[in-house]
């Protein structure tokens, strides 16, 4: 909770310094803008708290966003699919390759990392085969769809701000992904078999069912946000589309109070992680004008982050020892 | 009397949650076996661990030589000739022995390791312990007794004066632990000075020119050659007579919960194994280590499902595969590590302790967190575990607390079993004492209990039957009135009479 709040801090003050910094920070269109990010990387980042939580990893999230963002248009455009019949195609395979990973991962007793690396080449390579590096979009077609992600609702009595759609896509998979984490079994499981899976299993629990219902998640929401990401920009281009996705999705979950060590997570805390990122990374374009050092700035932070951490939690021990010693 | 070689002066240790130490003193002469015993959690290791510069003490002296030494680091003590052999080996597994002998002090020309050198003054270390081996053999290939020679042959390359052996003898084979115990009589009589740990009275009887005794963090006396005896280390080291301190009472009920029937673990597949448990009966499995007891747990539990026979439980037959079924089934298991297979140690008291029953009290999925709540609350009051309260990170309690949420966790399933593996390993004296009555409440409660340990007292003082295992097999049962310890040693080192088997 403390960590939470010390994150949030750490969010107000630095849009507190943009709005003083810049006047485009506070512009109506930017702030609708970061909202609109923060929603659709949001999700990603959900996604793969529930991994981390298990104390895995995926890497594979951006070039499932690829395959999935370049998917659905090629589907719908070049191979002339129905709109439900390609929507079912890419979720399925969302789904499935979340199914291989967890499966990978308990079965064969792969690591994470490795399995979601090689995924990460795999799903990229495909998607650059298949639209043979062409770049896909829906052109002017399917406007209903997208306001999935362009769309905005108005909020009764203020002028010039629209909360962007895709935030509440974001609400509902947030309100969904906390009540699993917290007050579900099945989320208790997760947080246990994370913090010491062998205790999990001798308590009774089908770790292995519980891994994979995690990489599921994770790659669900991966090609959920692949969805949005390309109905939020109109077309994809495989070679970059959703490149390098995955790592604000954990830098973001990481910020936000997850340990890559497992058995801690925080939904709320993903959603002010990402949104601390993607602030950031707005000022750093809109202040310094130099937009080639966001990731440097980013990194920097990240790290200062983590590093505080570690201190906070060393202190908190070494105060805990002595008070015990007091006694 | 030869000169003191090292004095250790009021030592005082705490860790979180422990005292582990409260003021500890041990003195080495030259030439000198002294056995440090007492039973689990009375800080043996601790004070080990200190004066091989494993850990530093908060408080207290160490002389050596008479000069005082503060021992900040293992290669400090290395330094002024302290060597501690720890009861787990620690050797490269791949590397060959002369290799392991030298880690980190290669003999170095040109800065490149000199083998020739190294093979020739390894092979003059393994003389000295009696070690027939080439130095260039694969420390994996060896018998688990000859690393143990291959440790001692390291300890003694670095000039110890003081070898610290904890449990030496854990894993060996008596054949194994009657070599050691001639390489000792030998490093004795060298001048080497040998601080033996060690929980089994016998061998400390063989070896020992005098015994420390600790008990709870503190001395509670000294034996000298003349003075050892059995019952004399007992009394010190439980502090009362046994028939106090254990709470058993026979426990006559004639139903059986349990049918084992050609079980065959993983481990030993061509022994199986048979017998029964009764309702409300208190069972000891007893053994050397290795004999295949957490095995048997392992397999009835379902973490190592059985790879054959037949297994009921009131009547209806079990094939566990998994803990799952098995605890679907009536039966529980208190694991042998509790930190690693116990319990979630960066989780709260009240999630430990409603882990296994979440899947019974739940509501569609969801957990039923006032249910969660009044159980933990339960719990705590009737085991007694002493902790701020429900919302105490587990990691942060004594031994014999976390032990009592391990075995809190199954009570609110009403087993028909409970299988426990070392129940009080690593505890101090109160807790254990708790343990045993908790056991003995569930047992007239009609609890069947199956219990493996290493402590002979334990298995003597708590049980109505026992099972002996030797390398995976029953080799014999022993009710009540027939316990003895030269019994139950006979039938676990495999040199029983034929006439001891039931």
């Amino acid at each position: 909770m403390k960590k939470l709040l010390g994150i949030f801090g750490l969010l107000l003050a630095v849009c507190l310094f943009a709005t003083w910094a810049s006047e485009s920070f506070r512009s109506g269109y930017n702030i609708e803008n970061l909202i609109r990010r923060t929603a659709l990387f949001g999700v990603l980042g959900i996604g793969v708290t529930f991994v981390i939580v298990t104390g895995g990893i995926d890497l594979s999230i951006g070039s499932v966003i690829c395959l999935v963002g370049c998917g659905l248009p090629w589907l719908l455009t070049v191979q002339h699919w129905s709109l439900p019949a390609s929507l079912a195609a890419v979720m399925a395979v969302s789904v499935g390759i979340g199914l291989a990973h967890g499966l990978l991962i308990t079965r064969l007793r792969l690591q994470p990392f490795i399995v979601t690396l090689c995924g990460l080449m795999l799903y990229r390579g495909v998607t650059r085969g298949f639209t043979a590096d062409q770049t896909v979009g829906f052109a002017d077609g399917y406007k209903g769809l997208r306001v999935l992600a362009t769309g905005k609702i108005p909020v009764p009595g203020i002028q010039g701000f629209e909360i962007p759609a895709p935030w509440a896509v974001l609400v509902v998979v947030a309100i969904a992904a906390a009540i699993f984490l917290n007050r579900t079994i099945y989320g208790r499981y997760l947080l246990a078999l994370g913090n010491n899976e062998n205790a999990a299993r001798y308590s009774g629990i089908n770790t292995s069912r519980m891994i994979v219902l995690a990489y599921v998640l994770c790659s669900t929401l991966a090609g959920l946000g692949g969805v949005l990401f390309v109905l939020d920009v109109n077309s994809a281009q495989p070679v970059d589309f959703g490149n390098f996705y995955e790592l604000y999705a954990i830098a973001a979950a990481v910020l936000g109070g997850c340990s890559l060590r497992g058995g801690e997570g925080s939904i709320l805390g993903v959603i002010i992680g990402t949104a601390l990122i993607l602030v950031l990374r707005n000022v750093v374009t809109l202040v310094t004008n130099h937009s080639n050092i966001e990731f440097a700035i980013i990194g920097a932070v990240i790290l200062a982050g983590v590093v505080t951490d570690e201190l906070v939690k060393r202190y908190a021990i070494r105060r805990r020892a002595a008070r015990e010693l007091a006694q | 009397m030869p000169p003191v070689l090292l004095e250790a002066r009021s030592l005082t240790k705490s860790f979180p949650g422990v005292r582990a130490l409260k003021g500890v003193s041990l003195t080495v002469s030259r030439g000198e076996v002294v056995a440090v015993i007492g039973e689990n959690g009375a800080g043996k290791s601790t004070l080990m661990k200190i004066l091989a510069g494993v850990q530093t003490c908060d408080s207290g002296e160490i002389r050596i030589d008479g000069v005082p030494a503060p021992l900040q680091s293992v290669e400090e003590a290395l330094g002024l000739g302290i060597a501690l052999i720890h009861q787990e080996l620690n050797l490269a597994q791949n590397l060959d022995v002369a290799a392991n002998l030298f880690l980190g002090r290669e003999p170095r020309r040109w800065g490149l390791i000199d083998s020739g050198r190294l093979r020739r003054e390894a092979g003059q270390f393994l003389q000295a312990v009696g070690l027939d081996v080439s130095p260039d053999t694969r420390v994996g290939s060896l018998a688990i007794g000859q690393q143990q020679l291959v440790e001692i042959a390291k300890a003694l390359s670095t000039q110890a004066r003081v070898l610290i052996m904890d449990e030496p003898t854990s894993s060996l084979s008596a054949g194994e632990a009657e070599n050691l115990f001639r390489v000792i009589d030998d490093l004795r009589a060298r001048g080497v000075s040998i601080v033996y740990i060690s929980h089994r009275l016998g061998e400390v009887t063989r070896l020992a020119d005098r015994v420390v005794v600790l008990r709870d963090g503190e001395n509670s006396g000294e034996l000298a050659r003349h003075e050892i005896s059995h019952a004399a280390m007992v009394r010190l080291m439980v502090g009362r007579d046994l028939s106090q301190f254990y709470p058993h009472q026979p426990h006559a009920r004639t139903e059986t919960v349990l049918e084992v029937d050609g079980l065959r673990t993983p481990a030993h597949p061509t022994h199986p194994l048979t017998f029964q448990i009764r309702v409300g009966e208190m069972v000891g499995l007893a053994g050397l280590v290795g004999a295949g007891r957490t095995e048997v747990l392992l397999a009835l539990f379902g973490v190592q499902p059985a790879v054959g026979g037949t297994l009921k439980i009131g009547g209806q037959p079990l094939c566990a595969q998994t803990p799952a079924q098995a605890i679907a089934a009536g039966l529980a298991l208190v694991p042998e590590d509790r930190k690693r297979e116990g319990l979630v140690l960066g989780m709260p008291v009240r999630e430990n302790l409603s882990l296994a029953s979440l899947r019974q009290d739940q509501r569609r999925g969801f957990r039923d967190t006032a249910r969660e709540e009044t159980l933990s609350a339960e719990m705590i009051q009737s085991l007694r575990i002493k902790t701020p309260n429900d919302r105490q990170v587990v990691q942060f309690l004594s031994g014999g607390n976390q032990q009592k949420v391990v075995i809190g966790k199954w009570l609110a399933l009403k087993p028909k079993v409970l299988l426990l593996d070392e129940p009080t390993r690593g505890i101090d004296i109160g807790a254990k004492q708790e343990i045993y009555r908790l056991m003995e409440e569930l047992a007239d409660q009609g609890v069947a209990i199956v219990f493996a340990s290493s402590e002979m007292e334990e298995i003597l003082g708590m049980s109505d039957r026992v099972l002996v295992m030797h390398e995976g097999r029953i080799t014999g049962e022993l009710s009540r009135h027939q316990l003895s310890e030269e019994a139950i040693l006979h039938l676990a080192t495999g040199t029983a009479s034929p006439e001891s088997h039931p």
